[in-house]
C-alpha cells in the first residue's frame, strides 16, 4: 500500500475528520436556525472570529477557562444581536448587514490584535488556555473506534450533542414551532399573536451562540492562539453545509462530515508532490460540486411533485365528472 | 334576536387622503349570516379591518355584545371572540394541520416542550365538534385549498370565535369546494355562530346570507333581508345603475378571415404535448370564445399566438402572412394586441407609472420620442386622454400602476391594448377579479371593437362571460379542441361542461369556417 493510502486508512484520519468537522458543523447549525426563522444569517464568519478572538484574550489576561468561555459566547451572541438590530430595528438588508459585519469582524480583530500584541498576524506571543480533551472511558480502549472517537476536544463533543439539541429545540419546543412558522409565513404567525420580530431576534441570538462555540473551538482547541482571519471561509462553507443538509439536523451532520472528510483529505495529500494551491482548492471545489448536485436533485424532486399534482388534478376532474353525471340523473 | 355587533358611524381616512369609509353603520344580528357586498374599492375590506382592530378609524365606535370596544390590534379582537379568515390564508405550509391550529397557544409537556400528541387530540376534538373534517397530521402544503381554508376556520373556532369574518372566501375555491364551504357555514350558524361574509359574487350572497349590506363609494347604501331583494336589485345597488347581463346580439356584418390557426401542436420543455393539432379561424367582426378549465393549453396557445413562444408544428397566419416564430413586437406591429391573463405578471410593471405603462409597447414610435429622447409632455397628455376615455380611477398619470385597485389596473392594460388600433385582439381573462362596473365597461369595449370590424379571441374561465360575448365558441380540453358551437344563441353552460371535462368530444371538431 502506498504511504498515502496507508495514512488515509489509519485511525488518525478518522480522528482528523471529526476534528475538522467541528468548526463547520457548529456554524452550520447557526445558519440553519436563522434560515428556519426566515432571516438567513451569513455573518457566521464574523461571529466565529469575534468569539475566537475574545476567548483567547480573556484567557490570557484572566487565566480562567470559564471566563474565556463566557467571553467567547458573549462576543458571538452579541454579534448576532447586532445583526438582529440592523436587520429588524433599522430595517437594513440582512445580507448587506451580514457582509458588513464579516468585514468589520475581520478588521476589528486585527486591530485589537495589534493593540494587545503589537503584531498583526497572531497571538502566538500570548499564552492561551485550551479547552480540555476528553478521554471517554471504555470507548477509548476499544481498538479502531477508540482512537477515532475518544480523546477529542470537548468542543467536538459539544458539536455532536448540538445536533440532537437542535432537533429538540426546533421540533419539540414551542419556540421551535414558532421559529418555523415565522420563517414559512410571518403573516400567519402574526395573525395568531406571535411577535415575529422577537422570534427572529431569538433565532439570530441562537445563531450567534452556535457560531460562538465554533469560534472558541478554532482558537482554543484546534490551535491555541488567535490568528488573523483564522476562520478561513468556514463560516461560508457552513452555509453550504446547512443548505446541503436541508437545514435538518442529521442532514447537516452528514454534510459537515463530508466537508470534514474533504478537508482532512486535502491536509493528508499535502505531503505529496502536488502544488499546495491546487490542494487547498479541493474543499471549495467540492463545495461547489456538492451544491450543484444538490440543486439538480431538488429540480428533479420538484418535477416529480409537479407530476404528482397533475395526477391529483385529474382525480379532481374525475370526481367532478361524477358529480355532473349524478346531477343529470 | 339580539345584536352581536354594532358599527356606528365609522369614518376612516387613510393618510394619503383617501376616504375609505364614510359614516358607515352596520348592525349584525347574532346567529345569522350577514353579507357585505360591494365593488372593489367600495370600502368592505376597510370596514372589516376596523372591526378586527387592524386599523383605527378617526370617527365612530364599535359595540360588541353590548359593550363598546376599542381594539388595539387583532389579538384584542380574538380575545373577545372575533375570528377572521383572510383571503390569503394565514397558514405555515410546512407545518401540519395540528401545528398550525395550536400555533401561539401551544399545549406543553412540562414548561419547555411541545405536546404534539395533545395538539393532534385537540385538532380532532375541535374538528369533530363542528363537523369539519381535517387530516390532523398532514402538512398544509399537501392539502387542496378548500381544506386549507377549513383549517383556517377551525383555527378561529379553536380560539373561541363567536363572530367569524370571512374575506372573499370563495375567490380561491372551485365550484365544488364552494358548495362544501357553504354547507360548513350553514352548520356553524346552526351551532350558534355569527358569520360576516364579504363577497362580490351575487349569486353566492343570495344563496347564503340572511341579511345583506350593500356598500358603494365608502358608504353603506342599504341593509336588507336577503329574501326581500333579487340579484338584479343588489347589482343595481352596488353599481348605482342597471347592469347589462344579457347576451350580445350576433354581429351584424362579418368580414373575411383575419387570423387562421392551422395544425398547431406544441410540446413543452418537459416533453409534454400541451397542444394537439389545433385549428380555428377568426373573422373580422366576430368574437370567438374559447371555453375550458384552466390549464388545458390555453396559456400556451395564447403565448404562441402573441409571439411569446413558437409552435412545435403548424402555422398561424394573420391576413395571409405566417406569423409563427415572429417576435412579440413584430406581431404587435402587424396589428395584434394582447390582454394577458395575469395582469400583475405580464400586464403592467407595478412600480412604474401609468404613463410608462401606457407607452411600453410604443415608446419608440415617432409620436413619443424624438432623437432618442422621450417626449414626456406629449406622453402625459396622451396618458390623460386614455385615463379619461377608459374611466381609470387614479390620482394622477404619474401614480404607480401597482397602487390602483385590481379593476383599475385591468383598465390600464385594456386601455393600452385597445388604443393601439389593433386588428386582432387576444383577450385572456379580461375581467378576472375585477368589479362589476369595470367588467361591464370592458365588455362594452370588446363589443365595440367587434362592431368596428376587429377580430376578437376571448379566453376565459368564466363561462358566463364566454356565453355573453362570444359569436362562436370552441371548447378546449387537454390541448385538443373538443367542440365547436357555431350558433351560440341556445347554448348553455351545461352544454359546454361535458366537453370542457373531456367526457364528450365532437369527432374532428375545429373552429374553421367552411365556405
Amino acid at each position: 500500500m502506498s504511504p498515502l493510502l496507508k495514512s488515509i486508512f489509519s485511525t488518525g484520519f478518522g480522528f482528523a475528520i471529526l476534528r475538522v468537522m467541528t468548526p463547520i458543523l457548529l456554524p452550520a447549525l447557526g445558519v440553519a436556525i436563522s434560515e428556519l426563522a426566515g432571516s438567513v444569517n451569513i455573518a457566521l464568519e464574523g461571529i466565529m472570529l469575534m468569539s475566537a478572538f475574545f476567548g483567547v484574550i480573556v484567557s490570557t489576561f484572566t487565566g480562567s477557562i470559564w471566563l474565556s468561555l463566557l467571553a467567547g459566547i458573549t462576543a458571538g451572541v452579541a454579534t448576532g444581536g447586532i445583526l438582529a438590530y440592523f436587520h429588524l430595528k433599522l430595517k437594513a438588508d440582512i445580507i448587506l448587514a451580514a457582509i458588513a459585519l464579516n468585514m468589520f469582524a475581520s478588521g476589528f480583530t486585527i486591530f485589537m490584535l495589534y493593540l494587545f500584541t503589537g503584531d498583526k498576524g497572531s497571538t502566538s506571543s500570548l499564552k492561551s488556555l485550551v479547552f480540555p480533551e476528553i478521554q471517554i472511558p471504555i470507548l477509548k480502549s476499544i481498538p479502531v473506534l477508540g482512537p477515532i472517537f475518544s480523546g477529542h476536544n470537548i468542543m467536538t463533543y459539544i458539536a455532536l450533542l448540538a445536533v440532537p439539541f437542535f432537533y429538540v429545540l426546533v421540533f419539540k419546543t414551542p419556540l421551535g414551532l414558532r421559529i418555523r412558522a415565522v420563517g414559512q409565513n410571518p403573516n400567519a404567525a402574526e395573525s395568531v399573536g406571535i411577535n415575529v420580530n422577537r422570534i427572529k431576534v431569538y433565532a439570530l441570538l441562537l445563531s450567534g451562540l452556535f457560531g460562538a462555540f465554533g469560534g472558541l473551538y478554532l482558537s482554543m482547541g484546534y490551535v491555541s492562539w488567535f490568528s488573523r482571519d483564522m476562520t478561513a471561509g468556514r463560516g461560508f462553507i457552513a452555509i453550504a453545509a446547512s443548505t446541503l443538509g436541508g437545514n435538518m439536523p442529521m442532514g447537516m451532520f452528514w454534510s459537515s462530515l463530508l466537508f470534514g472528510f474533504v478537508n482532512s483529505f486535502a491536509i493528508y495529500i499535502a505531503s505529496l508532490d502536488i502544488p499546495s494551491e491546487l490542494i487547498q482548492m479541493i474543499p471549495y471545489l467540492i463545495t461547489i460540486i456538492a451544491l450543484a448536485l444538490f440543486a439538480m436533485r431538488k429540480q428533479m424532486k420538484k418535477k416529480r411533485v409537479d407530476e404528482a399534482h397533475e395526477l391529483y388534478s385529474e382525480d379532481v376532474i374525475s370526481s367532478v365528472v361524477k358529480d355532473i353525471s349524478a346531477a343529470d340523473e | 334576536m339580539e345584536s352581536i355587533l354594532q358599527v356606528n358611524n365609522i369614518t376612516m381616512v387613510y393618510p394619503a387622503g383617501v376616504i375609505a369609509n364614510k359614516n358607515v353603520s352596520v348592525d349584525v344580528t347574532e346567529k345569522t349570516i350577514h353579507a357585505i357586498v360591494g365593488e372593489n374599492g367600495a370600502g368592505k375590506s376597510t370596514l372589516m379591518k376596523a372591526i378586527f382592530g387592524i386599523i383605527h378609524p378617526q370617527e365612530g365606535d364599535i359595540i360588541y355584545k353590548g359593550k363598546k370596544v376599542n381594539f388595539k390590534n387583532p389579538d384584542d379582537a380574538i380575545n373577545v371572540g372575533i375570528g377572521m379568515v383572510h383571503q390569503h390564508l394565514m397558514l405555515a405550509p410546512d407545518l401540519t394541520v395540528a401545528e398550525n391550529l395550536i400555533l401561539g397557544v401551544e399545549p406543553r409537556k412540562g414548561s419547555l416542550f411541545l405536546d404534539t400528541d395533545k395538539a393532534v387530540r385537540i385538532t380532532k376534538e375541535v374538528s369533530e365538534r363542528y363537523g369539519l373534517d381535517v387530516p390532523a397530521d398532514k402538512k398544509i402544503k399537501d392539502l387542496p385549498i378548500g381544506v386549507r381554508q377549513r383549517v383556517e376556520i377551525l383555527k378561529a373556532l379553536y380560539r373561541n370565535a363567536e363572530l367569524l369574518i370571512l374575506d372573499e372566501p370563495t375567490a380561491v375555491l372551485t365550484p365544488q369546494e364552494t358548495v362544501i364551504l357553504f354547507k360548513t357555514l350553514f352548520r356553524l350558524k346552526e351551532n350558534g355562530k355569527t358569520i360576516l361574509f364579504i363577497s362580490h359574487k351575487l349569486s353566492e350572497v343570495k344563496q347564503l346570507a340572511d341579511r345583506i349590506t350593500v356598500m358603494r363609494d365608502a358608504r353603506v347604501i342599504t341593509t336588507e333581508d336577503a329574501s326581500d331583494v333579487t340579484e338584479e336589485e343588489i347589482a343595481h345597488l352596488m353599481v348605482g345603475r342597471d347592469i347589462d347581463t344579457a347576451r350580445l346580439d350576433p354581429p351584424e356584418k362579418m368580414g373575411g378571415v383575419r387570423l387562421s390557426v392551422k395544425n398547431v401542436s406544441y410540446i413543452d420543455d418537459e416533453n409534454v404535448q400541451v397542444l394537439k393539432n389545433i385549428n380555428f379561424d377568426i373573422r373580422a367582426g366576430e368574437i370567438l370564445g374559447i371555453a375550458g378549465v384552466d390549464g388545458n393549453g390555453q396559456t400556451e396557445l395564447i403565448d404562441i399566438l402573441t409571439g411569446l413562444s413558437r409552435p412545435t408544428e403548424g402555422s398561424i397566419s394573420m391576413d395571409g402572412k405566417n406569423i409563427a416564430g415572429l417576435s412579440p413586437r413584430q406581431v404587435r406591429e402587424l396589428g395584434m394586441s394582447h390582454i394577458p391573463e395575469d395582469r400583475m405578471e405580464n400586464g403592467v410593471a407595478d412600480t412604474a407609472s401609468l404613463e410608462e405603462n401606457f407607452i411600453v409597447d410604443r415608446y419608440y414610435k415617432k409620436e413619443f420620442s424624438r432623437y432618442g429622447k422621450l417626449d414626456w409632455k406629449y406622453i402625459r397628455k396622451y396618458s390623460k386622454e386614455l385615463i379619461q376615455k377608459f374611466n381609470i380611477l387614479t390620482q394622477s398619470s404619474r401614480t404607480p400602476a401597482g397602487s390602483l385597485s385590481g379593476g383599475n389596473i385591468q383598465k390600464v392594460v385594456v386601455a393600452r391594448e385597445l388604443s393601439s388600433d389593433p386588428q386582432i385582439i387576444i383577450a385572456a381573462q379580461p375581467t378576472r377579479g375585477v368589479d362589476i362596473g369595470s367588467e361591464e365597461l370592458i365588455h362594452v369595449l370588446l363589443k365595440d371593437a367587434r362592431d368596428s370590424g376587429k377580430a376578437v379571441f376571448l379566453i376565459s374561465a368564466d363561462l358566463d362571460e364566454i356565453l355573453k360575448l362570444s359569436s362562436r365558441i370552441i371548447v378546449i380540453y387537454n390541448g385538443e379542441i373538443t367542440a365547436h358551437f357555431k350558433d351560440v344563441s341556445k347554448v348553455t353552460g351545461k352544454d359546454l361542461g361535458p366537453y370542457m371535462l373531456g367526457v364528450k368530444k365532437e369527432e374532428g371538431a375545429h373552429g374553421e369556417i367552411h365556405s
